[in-house]
């Protein structure tokens, strides 16, 4: 049985770390958008991982440089 | 000669932080010592392979990631890696309901203001990435300090990718809510 595109925002929050390592296929990258059209807490949840890979950057260059 | 020795004498001021950045990806004092004192040494037989306009602290750096991915494979048999069982640290419980919604919304993060500010901010990241337990915290510094990519891991470690991608996103959602509880949250700050 195929899976519905609508999924939790525990699974949503999943892919949006996993894409932090690995790049997405395109059955996953559609439930994220279909997911956002209707989540108020996923969009936010991604600012802090984007936030977040600003910060190990920006971290990356303080301890090395 | 006067040149050389204010030259060893920088060097010898860094051992302090790259112990500690050593001891941060090894997770082991010895280990971390081991690396620090190999970097140090060629650092020195090395000095006339450093280029004077860039930054010392740069070039050792360089040098001790080589040294630590030396000390990771040395002791590769001494580490056993494996993906943590479903939310075996109940982080996930924390932060989801069991609807799988979030069980409060994330909310803003503000970025550091200024210099000062962004110290204090790396302080805490730092205190988080220490918290991570062994395996993760090794893991997570490969790809975020080392910037190894997830197949290079796999590599090193002999670990499937499902497994590395599963031990970094979980150490994502632990300093995640590290970050959260001490400098993000107003309620504990």
């Amino acid at each position: 049985m195929k899976r519905p595109l609508l999924r939790s925002c525990r699974e949503i929050s999943a892919l949006l770390l996993a894409r932090e390592d690995r790049k997405l296929s395109w059955p996953e990258r559609l439930v994220i958008r279909v997911h956002f059209l209707v989540c108020e807490a996923c969009p936010r949840f991604e600012r802090q991982v984007l936030a977040m890979r600003g910060a190990f950057d920006a971290w990356r260059a303080y301890r090395d440089d | 000669m006067a040149d050389q020795s204010d030259y060893s004498e920088k060097l010898h001021a860094m051992r302090p932080t790259l112990l500690r950045l050593a001891q941060f990806q090894l997770r082991n004092a010895a280990w971390a010592e081991d690396a620090v004192s190999e970097t140090l040494l060629a650092a020195l037989e090395g000095a006339g392979r450093f280029a004077q306009n860039s930054k010392l602290q740069t070039w050792v750096v360089g040098i001790l990631k080589h040294k630590v991915l030396d000390q990771l494979r040395l002791r590769r048999r001494e580490c056993e890696y494996e993906a943590p069982a479903d939310d075996d640290d109940g982080i996930e419980e924390r932060v989801f309901a069991a609807d799988g919604h979030f069980r409060e919304l994330p909310q803003h993060w503000e970025t550091p203001a200024d210099a000062l500010q962004r110290v204090q901010f790396f302080q805490v990241l730092e205190m988080c990435m220490d918290a991570l337990p062994g395996q993760l915290g090794r893991v997570f510094l490969m790809r975020e300090w080392l910037e190894l990519d997830s197949e290079a891991i796999c590599q090193e470690l002999s670990i499937t990718s499902t497994n590395l991608w599963k031990m970094l996103s979980r150490a994502r959602l632990r300093l995640r809510q590290c970050l959260l509880t001490h400098w993000f949250d107003p309620r504990t700050s």
